[in-house]
């Protein structure tokens, strides 16, 4: 399956990608998850100001063929959600990279990065998984 | 397309002419709880009659055609059943009447939790749930009670594997228990080590489908019961897959304290529009005195009269529906059981499973069968084709339409990427199984030569392919008249 990896980002094991700026990072899913999940037609996001750990569920993603749990790749507390998703889902589809972004964190602690995926990496995880 | 009852109606159209009163009115309630105009369709009777005998003509049931749903053992539902339950003196009783004057339902109840305690090598059943869920919800309430009565409030912890029924996370969370998620080895197994880590004094218990969703009799289960019994923990089976099993396994032999049987799936009572569903819970020593009340108790006196009553077993969660759960229901069971007989049940098992492997041997020489074992009553293909890569499983499914099947279950279970999964039950006949699997072959083939036939079916059916998408983004819930369509409206 043909996908897209944004070479800015680095990627979770669940395909989540997350993009770093100083201090804060900005969190989505990746083109191969969407596009595995198919059409989204639902995100429910958290409230800006909870805070999660590594590898905690921290949203949901509904399309028509199942409901996934999103996980944070690094621990944070939420400071920005991307309100437009819940008007056009189909972001998440469009544009993962871009406008399909999930949530903005506060970065608790920048070393967990070392646990995430370069794009490379991220690359052949999922031509592995995909057999 | 049939239109909705409303389009037919006319203003001042009536289907049953009443006499004239004869009798003082009496008071209308207040008028602040009077609802003005309340918009009812206004048709004839032979309206009202076609209506929904051609809604009736449109739907696929098992009573048309074969209905391969995977989880849901959409077996036939003997007439008998329905005869019985039409029985006079049953249909005029009241939940409400004294004991005394319905001692033959009672009866009945008790015999039917003795066959389900039977089949499940339990001590105990109830018949209250009313489905499978509201069974799973009773089961996790005598297990968080049970850790309660020891004082182990923090056992808050449910082990559930990846491959579980959606409604398993669900019923722990709506008891307040957290969901631990713990992954299928390669064989399709719980895998044991990755249970390990959670075995510790968080540990309420594990819910565990077994056979599980991939179809397969999990080959650690004896061990994985031990190991969480040897942890403090409690086993949950979650009974959907029963129809693998009776008089085959005892799950309460396997060491499972309790499990919910779905009475819609495996003993052929209605299901899937028709209903209600039932999930009596059944339950090892460990849980019994827990089960969800009343139960039928049956008592002999001296002079070897029988009487039966209602008990609530002694550290009871309670009740959990109104009533006796759905009596008329239990009365379909009843008779699927005795009709059939031990020898009987265990046949239908048998054939069950052979149904299955027959169906898999043949369809996974061209689908890709990843978990490839020999399968229970079901099994999990994956819809997608080395030579046609545009086509999925949801295309595969929507053509089978056109054949006259209902499609399985798609993309569940979640560990199988563009899953289909196939369950034929026992009441399929090898030629139905056959005019099935040609279909499912003949379907490969045109996926190869011509996607576009797959992507754009069903061709046959009354509505071609449905916008999900859409109705899921923008749902409109309930039927609006043209003029208040906020589709159309341009304000909005």
């Amino acid at each position: 399956m043909a996908f897209e990896v944004n070479s800015d980002c680095r990627y979770a094991e669940n395909h989540e990608w997350i993009q770093v700026t100083g201090d804060t990072a900005t969190v989505g899913i990746s083109d191969y998850a969407q596009q595995e999940l198919t059409d989204v037609v639902f995100v429910e996001l958290p409230e800006i100001g909870d805070t999660f750990a590594q590898g905690e569920p921290f949203a949901v993603v509904e399309s028509v063929k199942a409901a996934s749990d999103v996980y944070l790749p690094i621990s944070g507390e939420i400071i920005e959600v991307n309100d437009a998703l819940e008007d056009a889902p189909e972001l998440v589809n469009d544009e993962p990279y871009g406008d399909g972004w999930f949530i903005r964190i506060k970065v608790a602690d920048p070393d967990e990065m070392d646990d995430l995926m370069s794009p490379d990496e991220y690359r052949e995880f999922v031509a592995e998984q995909e057999g | 397309m049939e239109p909705v009852i409303y389009e037919l109606s006319a203003p001042g159209r009536c289907a049953a002419h009443l006499p004239e009163l004869d009798v003082p009115a009496s008071q209308l309630p207040p008028e602040h709880l009077l609802r003005e105009d309340l918009d009812l369709p206004e048709v004839s009777e032979l309206d009202l009659m076609r209506h929904y005998v051609r809604l009736s003509q449109l739907n696929h049931g098992v009573d048309v055609g074969m209905y391969p749903l995977g989880s849901c053992t959409m077996k036939y539902n003997p007439k008998v059943n329905e005869e019985a339950a039409r029985i006079t003196g049953l249909v005029e009783t009241h939940p409400y009447q004294p004991v005394e004057t319905v001692q033959g339902n009672l009866a009945i109840m008790h015999e039917l939790q003795g066959y389900l305690a039977e089949l499940g090598g339990f001590e105990a059943v109830s018949l209250q749930p009313a489905a499978g869920a509201h069974g799973e919800l009773s089961g996790t309430l005598m297990i968080r009670a049970y850790h309660r009565d020891r004082g182990d409030d923090q056992r808050t912890i449910m082990l559930i594997p990846d491959s579980a029924h959606g409604t398993n996370p669900a019923s722990t969370a709506m008891v307040g228990m957290e969901t631990v998620e713990v992954r299928s080895d390669a064989r399709g197994n719980m895998e044991i080590e990755a249970l390990k880590p959670h075995l510790n004094e968080r540990l309420a218990g594990l819910m565990l489908t077994n056979p599980n969703t991939l179809g397969l009799y999990d080959e650690h289960v004896l061990e994985v019961c031990r190991l969480v019994h040897e942890a403090g923990g409690l086993v949950y089976g979650d009974g959907a897959n029963f129809n693998a099993l009776m008089g085959i396994v005892k799950p309460g032999d396997v060491g499972f304290d309790v499990l919910h049987y779905n009475l819609h799936k495996t003993f052929s009572t209605p299901h899937g529009g028709g209903g209600p569903g039932s999930g009596p819970v059944g339950a090892a020593p460990t849980l019994a005195d827990y089960l969800p009340g009343p139960i039928v108790a049956r008592d002999e006196n001296e002079a070897g009269a029988t009487a039966y009553r209602f008990v609530m077993p002694e550290r009871s969660i309670g009740r959990i529906k109104s009533f006796y759960g759905h009596f008329g229901i239990m009365v379909r069971a009843y008779a699927y059981i005795r009709m059939l007989g031990a020898q009987g049940l265990l046949d239908s098992s048998m054939a069950a499973v052979l149904n299955a492997n027959y169906l898999q041997a043949i369809l996974s020489e061209v689908y890709p069968l990843p978990y490839d074992r020999v399968c229970m009553h079901e099994f999990v293909l994956q819809g997608r084709l080395e030579d046609a890569p545009d086509v999925r499983a949801l295309d595969i499914a929507k053509r089978l339409i056109d054949f006259g099947f209902h499609p399985p279950t798609n993309y569940f279970p979640l560990i199988v990427p563009e899953a289909l999964m196939i369950e034929p039950t026992e009441t399929e006949s090898k030629q139905t199984l056959d005019r099935f699997a040609e279909a499912m072959l003949r379907i490969a083939q045109e996926a190869r030569e011509d996607p576009e036939l797959l992507q754009n079916a069903p061709h046959h059916a009354p509505l071609r392919r449905l916008d999900e998408v859409r109705a899921a983004r923008e749902p409109v819930l309930s039927w609006q008249r043209p003029e208040d369509d906020p589709a159309t409206d341009e304000t909005e």
